[in-house]
């Protein structure tokens, strides 16, 4: 299905919650509210003719220095479907505020979505909603900030970690 | 038949505690690694074992974390290109290639017909690599180091070829936004085609070493299986995707570069345990060199022919006249300079670059050579200037050797990306690896960790 008709039945079914939507370079994109993100990606998952299967990836992005939306809701939290069976790609993001950036968890449609929510938990500070396990992933539970955050210095250094010798 | 597993009850007797007190976890708790000599990669499992049984395990990563993804930031967008040669650093050139693909599509430019079928070849010669190290370090972690020897020795032909195209054997930076580094080297026919008889040998070796041999099938047949269901679920792509028999393949799915240019197979396998992944990773690698051999017959431009004609000077001396300012015809006189190092010969370039000015360095020699060579180099090379993708957000996907590799880029219009993503292969499989191990013996965890083929590098970032 052409990302244009993926966007037209987004919108028809969720009207209002979508804030946005683009297909810049060929990838269709759709901003939904926070609210409905669950059922956005339950729709795209479940609805024949969508059937998009695999989370193919979750990732975020810090917009605090962006321009033009320095003021805006800081973080975006990016989800890539993709369908094996009809082999078409959408972007689905919702924005949310520093002060209260938490996002509902997506582990009980797709496995996956744990171990990408611990990364994105781990680099961001994005907490996940009824998340089983939020743990961080690749750094370590002593570790102190979010470093993708843009407000996080690239040289600032943190303590070595091991048994006091 | 393998020996019966051993349970706690055969050792210790029926009802054996642990010496804990009644009450406590009979349970055996081990931690493997982060440093485990059987797991080629630094990771740790914790393991909770009834006997050689394992009950749960949790897998702990993160030991090579080198913030790639911030690093990105820091710098224009070229200057990731060597960051991503580490991400999965045995098949570096498809990230080169991948990550570059990503800009470009942000840039919404087309690089040119030749680098296309380049990118192809050098992308499949590495996936062709990938594999031989994958199912080498299987093969050892089972016992057999013979084939652990015999696949190295044809991972060495292909890195030969690979050193002689960008220099480098595992670092390679070989990949630019908007083109390649340098153009093939004259000689890579030839020496491709031998690279490949070697392999080719050294495959039918190991098929006659391993795929009927009853020690391996025993290890391997039914072992860290996964339902084509819960593969899909946990967004598992690649080679072990392929081996519960979904046909997906970026390659062939969304065709990039050469891909849909010349005709080979999807190889499927149906059973999604550790053999059916070593069958369709020997099968690929079949599938890989047969593209790779046919992008390069097709391959335009033809064959490097640059004529001298005695109006050749040498480079060094080329370069000083043009500093000193000493540029009058200049241009008009052909030139090689090394295409691996220094820079390239005009031609070359221009066969193997986009002809965006604002994307491309131009070749040394214009820029030596010329006011306006001079400062376009300085224009994508001064802080605040360089590459400038207009304002919007790209995630271009492709095959890496162990599934979609993807890489989503968002730009604020400056000339550093404002964030580069990076989908790691690798990470799914491990996610799930703790699905494939439980319920199956400790001694089984090699065998499937080494079919899953974590790449610490990448898996990490």
């Amino acid at each position: 299905m052409p990302g244009a008709a993926i966007l037209q039945r987004l919108r028809d079914r969720f009207g209002g919650a979508v804030v946005a939507s683009h297909e810049h370079r060929g990838d269709a994109t759709v901003v939904v509210e926070r609210a409905a993100l669950l059922d956005a990606l339950r729709f795209c998952r479940d609805e024949p003719g969508l059937d998009f299967d695999v989370l193919m990836d979750l990732t975020a992005v810090d917009y605090s220095r962006y321009p033009g939306r320095e003021d805006g809701p800081r973080f975006e939290v990016v989800y890539h479907l993709y369908s094996i069976a009809r082999n078409h790609r959408v972007r689905v993001k919702t924005r949310v505020d520093e002060d209260d950036a938490a996002v509902p968890t997506a582990v009980d449609l797709w496995p996956i979505a744990n171990w990408f929510e611990r990364e994105v938990w781990d680099m961001f500070g994005v907490r996940f909603t009824g998340h089983p396990d939020l743990r961080r992933l690749l750094l370590y539970e002593e570790f102190v900030g979010h470093p993708l955050r843009k407000d996080y210095p690239i040289n600032r250094r943190q303590p070595l970690i091991g048994p006091k010798v | 038949m393998s020996p019966e597993p051993i349970r706690r009850d055969f050792m210790l007797g029926e009802g054996a505690g642990t010496g804990a007190g009644p009450g406590a976890d009979p349970n055996l708790h081990i931690g493997l690694g982060p440093a485990h000599p059987a797991m080629h990669g630094i990771i740790r499992i914790q393991t909770e074992l009834d006997g050689e049984f394992i009950r749960k395990a949790d897998v702990e990563i993160g030991y090579l974390h080198r913030a790639f993804e911030k690093d990105c930031e820091v710098g224009g967008y070229n200057n990731a290109i060597p960051y991503t040669d580490r991400l999965n650093y045995v098949s570096p050139l498809i990230n080169n290639f991948a990550y570059a693909s990503a800009v470009e599509k942000l840039l919404g430019i087309e690089v040119t017909e030749r680098c296309q079928f380049i990118r192809t070849v050098m992308a499949e010669i590495s996936r062709v690599c990938d594999h031989l190290t994958c199912i080498a370090a299987t093969a050892m972690e089972l016992g057999a180091f013979t084939v652990f020897l015999y696949m190295i020795k044809a991972r060495e032909y292909l890195w030969e070829l690979v050193e002689d195209v960008t220099g480098a054997r595992l670092t390679i930076s070989y990949g630019r936004v908007g083109g390649v580094k340098a153009d093939l080297p004259d000689d890579f026919a030839p020496k491709m085609t031998m690279a490949f008889k070697e392999t080719r040998e050294v495959l039918d070796e190991i098929h006659r070493l391993l795929t009927g041999n009853r020690i391996f099938m025993d290890r391997m047949i039914g072992v860290g299986a996964l339902s084509r269901e819960e593969t899909i679920a946990y967004a598992i792509t690649g080679p072990m995707l392929r081996a519960v028999g979904v046909g997906y393949d970026v390659r062939r799915a969304q065709p990039h570069w050469a891909y849909d240019r010349v005709p080979w197979e999807v190889v499927t396998q149906k059973d999604g345990d550790n053999y059916a992944r070593y069958l369709v990773r020997m099968a690929e690698m079949e599938q890989s060199m047969r593209i790779a051999e046919q992008a390069l017959a097709l391959m335009p431009g033809g064959p490097i022919n640059v004529d001298f004609e005695g109006k050749a000077i040498d480079p060094a001396a080329y370069v000083d006249q043009g500093k000193q300012g000493k540029t009058e015809g200049l241009l008009l006189v052909p030139i090689r300079l090394s295409p691996n190092l220094q820079g390239q010969n005009r031609p070359l370039h221009d066969r193997v670059n986009t002809s965006d000015k604002h994307v491309v360095l131009p070749p040394k020699e214009t820029t030596y050579g010329s006011i306006e060579g001079l400062m376009n180099h300085f224009m994508l090379i001064m802080e605040g200037y360089g590459i400038r993708p207009p304002q919007g957000e790209a995630y271009f996907a492709s095959e890496g050797a162990n599934g979609e590799l993807g890489f989503y880029v968002v730009s604020d219009g400056g000339d550093r990306p404002y964030r580069v993503r990076c989908r790691p292969p690798c990470l799914p499989p491990l996610a799930a690896l703790h699905r494939m191990i439980e319920g199956e013996q400790i001694a089984d965890l090699i065998p499937t960790f080494g079919s899953v083929n974590m790449i610490g590098g990448e898996l990490d970032r």
